[in-house]
């Protein structure tokens, strides 16, 4: 509905809508009152038009079958950017992480000191380090690292906070009192300096140990928010009906409680992941994280810091990698706090 | 468990079911809850029986430890900080409650009871079912966890019993959630949850008063139908003295916790005996009767923290004296089983 302007009589008529009526009747007197059955009609027809194209059905259609959280929070998900963007850039970086060979070019420890230090060219999309590595290949080689410290941490430290946080949550009274108790004496060691002291006192350290100190200075916040997510569905009746119902105290903390508690877990795990990279990142640059000749981002940052000037790509590329993957899992728990969160819809 | 199929010496968990004793019979229950700000005695002495087949109305406004006294027989107090700290409650002749060795305090013991024996209707359906799983689901756990149940039965159990509440097109539906029924099917689910391990026992607390009367009245026959159906004992727990007058054969009234007044129905109704029921009468309008303004009790139920001393309702009462304020009354015979725990229940009848 367009060209109000060129209606003859459009001055005469104060809805805003009629005149285009009057263009499309082509100068046939029409009473007032059919006008406006004409006009519903016609926004009828339009609307069953609109309704008719695939797109829309599509959309409509889904919305019975789908109404669940989890139903709804996908219909959510599918159509944000930030979720598409953020997942195809995990999915890629999980891909490289576990076949790395796949899009290197050269073997990543097969150096060449005549190499070394060269900027990027077509040989060496990167360029090289000191030891004339192909430095594409080792930032590849990185991403594994990252991610699998990531993602093997969150793991651990999400089954501590479910069933310690559940425990706590449900049972109450002096069990929660305890845990409580230990969860803010943990609370207050920095993640970082708790890490640095940690693995200092070790000599050799991999990915295991790593991994092993940040799940155990890392499961603090988490198991605070299972907690406090389990305490607000316990006080629904339907845990207190699942009780009259005669539902074991497992059964409706496994059945009852956490498919309600789990949302908010979800979130903060996925931007866990990211820091917990960062984490990594930070003490393999400090010099107490991974070891050469491990790959790592940090420990290539931290090399590249002492050459910043003469060959900055060194630093740029696994800078730029750690941010871009620290980065999609923090969209991603954003995507996801948008889509599991009802409150923000 | 034992207790799930029903042979000639019944017996639930390990104790062996006296077929001669009342279905369900509450003696002195004492429920307090222990806050910060000291003990909040929620039920104190609450007594009564019920028979096969029988519908017993706990009336009382809120706050008179009418819910906190079902799920206490229910045993699903949340404990701390609710405790059952007297009385006894005996399902066909088994005791439920013992006292725990460390406090004292008495613990409930018998979780075989638990819908199996006596189910549970609670209040509002929509809050009662959890909104993650299917209708048909949650009804089908019921026969999973209990009866070991396949997946596929368990589904096909659930459409039956959502037929017997008569659920329209359950087959359709079983796999809907929650927030897609509409109020009243949410609670027809809800029964259909109590019933379905064929209980002796229904407790409703206040079953119908999220709904609205048209549906509220579909809900009660319901209840009454299935009641016919199976023999089994209701508890009906309300404040809605309409739905009491519909459908109960006794009532008991309670307030502070306590029993003021007990009895069949129609003596209760017809001829109250004490000023707390007289005065909840008083105070729903009535289509029959033409008055310009309602006679609401004055003031508010006290706070349980502070029960007023000697009778609890002596100070909203209008029959009250000074004796009223020194002891507790208790319960007198008013009547061929009926009673009230007023000094002065001859004046309160006089009046009507």
């Amino acid at each position: 509905m367009s060209d109000k302007q060129d209606t003859p009589r459009g001055d005469s008529d104060p809805s805003g809508e009629e005149p285009v009526l009057y263009a499309d009747t082509v100068g046939e007197y029409v009473p007032s009152d059919v006008v406006g059955r004409q006009a519903a009609t016609a926004e009828h027809d339009d609307q069953s038009a609109f309704r008719q194209s695939p797109v829309l059905d599509e959309v409509v259609g889904d919305l019975p079958r789908t109404a669940s959280l989890w139903g709804d929070a996908w219909r959510q998900l599918r159509r944000r950017p930030v979720f598409i963007i953020s997942a195809i850039l995990i999915v890629i970086l999980v891909i490289i992480s576990l076949f790395p060979g796949l899009f290197a070019t050269h073997d990543p420890r097969d150096c060449n000191l005549i190499d070394s230090l060269l900027l990027p060219s077509s040989e060496h999309w990167f360029g090289t380090d000191l030891q004339g590595c192909d430095y594409y290949s080792r930032t590849l080689y990185g991403t594994r690292v990252s991610i699998s410290i990531g993602i093997i941490v969150v793991f651990f430290v999400t089954i501590i906070a479910v069933i310690g946080g559940s425990v706590a949550g449900y049972y109450g009274g002096a069990t929660d009192s305890i845990i409580g108790r230990i969860t803010d004496i943990w609370f207050v060691i920095p993640t970082i300096l708790g890490g640095i002291v940690i693995l200092s006192l070790i000599r050799s350290r991999g990915i295991a140990t790593v991994s092993l100190v940040l799940i155990v200075l890392g499961w603090a916040t988490l198991l605070r928010l299972v907690r406090s997510s389990v305490l607000a569905v316990k006080a629904n009746d339907y845990v207190d009906a699942a009780r009259a119902m005669g539902a074991s105290n497992p059964r409706i903390i496994m059945r009852h409680i956490l498919p309600n508690a789990i949302a908010p877990v979800i979130i903060v795990s996925a931007i866990y992941v990211g820091v917990i990279i960062a984490a990594e990142a930070a003490l393999s640059f400090l010099g107490v994280g991974l070891q050469l000749p491990a790959i790592s981002w940090g420990l290539m940052i931290s090399v590249a810091q002492q050459r910043i000037i003469t060959a900055p790509h060194l630093l740029l590329f696994p800078g730029a990698f750690l941010s871009v993957t620290v980065f999609s899992f923090i969209l991603m728990g954003d995507a996801l706090r948008d889509a599991l969160d009802p409150k923000l819809r | 468990m034992v207790s799930n199929t029903k042979t000639n010496t019944e017996m639930l968990g390990d104790f062996p079911l006296d077929p001669s004793a009342p279905l369900l019979e509450v003696d002195d229950l004492h429920v307090e809850f222990r806050i910060e700000d000291g003990v909040v005695k929620a039920v104190n002495g609450l007594s009564y029986k019920l028979g096969k087949g029988e519908t017993l109305a706990i009336l009382g406004e809120s706050g008179s430890g009418k819910s906190v006294s079902a799920q206490a027989v229910m045993g699903i107090l949340d404990t701390p900080p609710g405790f059952v700290t007297g009385g006894s409650v005996k399902f066909r002749g088994v005791e439920l409650f013992a006292p725990d060795k460390k406090t004292g305090d008495l613990d409930h013991v018998v979780p075989e009871v638990r819908a199996t024996r006596i189910a549970m209707v609670f209040q509002d359906a929509l809050t009662a079912l959890n909104p993650v799983f299917t209708v048909g689901w949650q009804l089908g756990e019921m026969f999973r966890v209990h009866q070991g149940a396949s997946r596929k039965e368990a589904k096909e159990k659930a459409i039956e019993m959502m037929e017997r509440v008569k659920i329209p097109s359950a087959r359709e539906r079983v796999n809907s959630y929650p927030h897609e029924f509409s109020g009243g099917m949410r609670q027809r689910v809800m029964i259909a949850m109590a019933l379905s391990l064929d209980p002796d026992v229904i407790i409703a607390d206040e079953p119908t008063t999220a709904l609205d009367v048209t549906v509220q009245s579909q809900i009660m026959e319901l209840l009454g139908d299935l009641q016919k159906e199976t023999g089994m004992g209701l508890i009906l727990i309300t404040h809605d003295l309409a739905v009491v007058a519909e459908v109960a054969d006794r009532v008991v009234v309670m307030y502070a916790g306590r029993r003021m007044e007990r009895g069949e129905i129609d003596d209760v109704f017809h001829r109250p005996a004490h000023p707390y029921t007289l005065g909840l009468m008083d105070s729903i309008a009535r289509p029959d009767v033409h008055l310009d303004r309602l006679k609401p009790i004055p003031g508010s139920p006290p706070d349980l923290l502070a029960i007023p001393s000697g009778c609890p309702f002596h100070p909203r009462c209008f029959h009250a004296k000074e004796r009223c304020a020194k002891d507790i009354p208790e319960l007198e015979t008013v009547g061929e089983g009926h009673s009230s725990a007023c000094f002065y229940w001859q004046e309160v009848q006089v009046e009507l």
